[in-house]
């Protein structure tokens, strides 16, 4: 089976995208994990400390303080989207599936729109629609006779986090629908025939037909859904600026990396701390990235 | 229409319409005064409210259109470096059989999966000692390493696809494993760039970090920083606001809407096997 082919070309091959690779993502994780063992030391001397910073984050009363809040939130944000944005798009997937080909394509197009729009967008759309003074939320409110004076949904503390993970399920919805609506397409169709013949109910065949052989699509779905929230900064920067404001309530993990590393307002920044944060989320994102590739992927690569 | 599935495309069109109501919102209210905006805000501009005054604002007032350039340069430039090195280190891990190749392949999945930007402290650092604090190079070198995997991984599955008679043919022929790859191989995967555009490139365009951390200021900001700074100058002057967002949202949309009918060939060609 093995081609004649040379280890010359098989490493021009290989060599670009390995250097790329190995000097701007692989070399840059390593050191930010050696940087955040150490402290700095008049500004230019690295010095080793361990835990250290590890332990000021967890345990230092003013910086556990936010990262346990950042962590927190993170957390629901995470939950938001994959318990609301993910079974929705299982949703409108699964009633793709029985369209013509171009009814889908057009509809899943539409839903997949806003998905294609920067976080600097999506961010300032929302923050004009939901905004108290433009209206658009007191004129609903007039629609369904509601009473109540119209809130400021991105103003208060415990309306803040859940309306911003809101907008995010909008703009990244269809993300699901598009790779569960891959994945049902290439079902056998002498199955689906089967299931339409038999009559078999919507959830019935769902969950016996539809459900086993989209999992591994949901797995990914899920770890992605993971990855990405919990490196999620730039719809909280857009909207709430870099203190993710009222009163931290909208802060992840993104935005606390961002602040300590560049430092805000009085505080100045601290590689060291800032490197810190970002092996937490390094070590975050690895713990589900891996528990993905041992039961998933493992199946795949054999 | 299928009267069966008259309720499947009423529970569609009714979530089809959240979906683009809010940009619809948008792009119809950048063409209104600020009193028309405030008074009415779902009437489509008539005759007589139809105005630019913000699209105006939005041209004489900001480098738009440099921002503009920059974020196609930046784009253009990385994609096309992510689909050469991705395409041959595909067809590197792909096509031959040696030890240490799932290593390979699984090293490049990693970086799929962990984003870039967590290693951002050392890359501003190695850019300092590079001397490109600061310059459109070192956003494409970013992205080309951010890039790279997804990729990989994509061009991957198009490159399992080609039938091995066409390259067996041609190493009959003599023809040496390079060219095939380039002359044969590559011309291939047309199919497979609106997957690659769709899933790396308007990433790039939209990306604010990086933008935000390298190329803060001097006329260097990509449109997406440009913006988020152009309308925190310019918040209550709804209109200008308006129609900044609109002029941002046009680019990705379009070259989406371009592509959505071969993205789901693309992603069959992953998902077929």
């Amino acid at each position: 089976m093995m081609k004649n082919v040379k280890k010359r070309e098989l490493i021009l091959f290989l060599g670009p995208a390995l250097f790329f690779y190995c000097v701007f993502f692989v070399y840059p994780m390593i050191a930010t994990i050696k940087l955040s063992f150490y402290e700095t030391i008049n500004n230019d001397t690295q010095n080793f400390v361990g835990l250290a910073n590890f332990n000021t984050l967890i345990n230092d009363p003013f910086f556990s303080e936010v990262f346990w809040n950042a962590l927190w939130n993170n957390l629901i944000f995470f939950l938001f989207h994959m318990f609301i944005q993910n079974p929705i798009g299982i949703l409108i997937a699964l009633l793709l599936v029985n369209l013509s080909f171009k009814a889908a394509t057009f509809y899943r197009t539409a839903v997949m729109l806003p998905t294609m729009l920067s976080f600097v967008i999506v961010g300032f759309i929302w923050q004009l629609i939901l905004s108290p003074t433009w209206g658009i939320t007191s004129i609903l409110y007039d629609v369904f006779s509601i009473k109540e004076n119209t809130p400021a949904l991105l103003g208060e503390e415990s309306t803040a986090l859940i309306t911003i993970s809101l907008v995010s399920v909008w703009q990244f919805i269809g993300i699901p629908v598009l790779l569960i609506y891959a994945a049902l397409i290439s079902i056998n169709k002498d199955i689906l025939e089967a299931i339409k013949l038999e009559k078999v109910g919507f959830f019935k065949a769902f969950f016996h037909v539809h459900l086993p052989m989209v999992w591994p699509t949901i797995a990914l779905v899920s770890i992605l859904t993971y990855v990405n929230n919990f490196n999620a900064f730039d719809l909280i920067y857009t909207v709430k600026g870099p203190l993710a404001g009222p009163n931290f309530s909208t802060d992840l993990l993104g935005t606390l990396f961002y602040r300590t590393f560049f430092g805000f307002q009085l505080q100045s920044g601290n590689i060291n701390l800032g490197a810190a944060v970002a092996t937490a989320m390094f070590l975050i994102i690895l713990i589900g990235v891996s528990i993905y590739l041992f039961f998933v992927q493992r199946r795949i690569l054999r | 229409m299928n009267k069966k599935y008259l309720l499947t495309h009423t529970a569609l069109a009714l979530y089809v319409v959240f979906a683009l109501l809010p940009i619809v919102l948008i792009f119809i209210n950048s063409f209104k005064s600020q009193k028309d905006i405030f008074d009415a805000p779902f009437k489509i501009p008539s005759t007589e409210s139809f105005t630019t005054i913000g699209y105006q604002t939005v041209f004489n007032n900001s480098d738009f259109l440099l921002y503009f350039v920059n974020s196609l340069t930046i784009t253009s430039v990385s994609i096309i470096f992510i689909v050469l090195f991705g395409g041959m280190a595909a067809w590197g891990v792909s096509e031959y059989k040696y030890r240490g190749r799932i290593l390979l392949s699984l090293f490049f999945i990693f970086g799929m999966m962990i984003p870039v930007r967590l290693g951002t402290i050392p890359i501003l650092e190695l850019l300092q000692s590079l001397n490109l604090t600061n310059t459109h190079t070192a956003l494409v070198l970013v992205y080309i390493a951010q890039g790279l995997p997804f990729s990989i991984i994509i061009l991957e599955s198009f490159i399992r696809d080609i039938p091995k008679e066409i390259k067996d043919a041609a190493r009959c022929d003599g023809v040496s494993e390079t060219d095939i790859l380039f002359h044969i191989v590559f011309p291939l995967l047309k199919p497979a760039l609106a997957t690659v555009t769709i899933f790396v490139a308007i990433p790039i365009w939209n990306d604010l970090w990086f933008p935000l951390v390298i190329t803060p200021a001097d006329g260097k900001q990509t449109l997406t920083l440009g913006i988020q700074q152009f309308i925190g100058q310019f918040i209550t002057d709804w209109p200008t606001v308006l129609a900044a967002l609109s002029l941002a949202a046009i680019p990705p949309l379009i070259l989406y809407i371009l592509l959505s009918k071969q993205l789901i060939h693309g992603l069959f060609a992953g998902s077929s096997k």
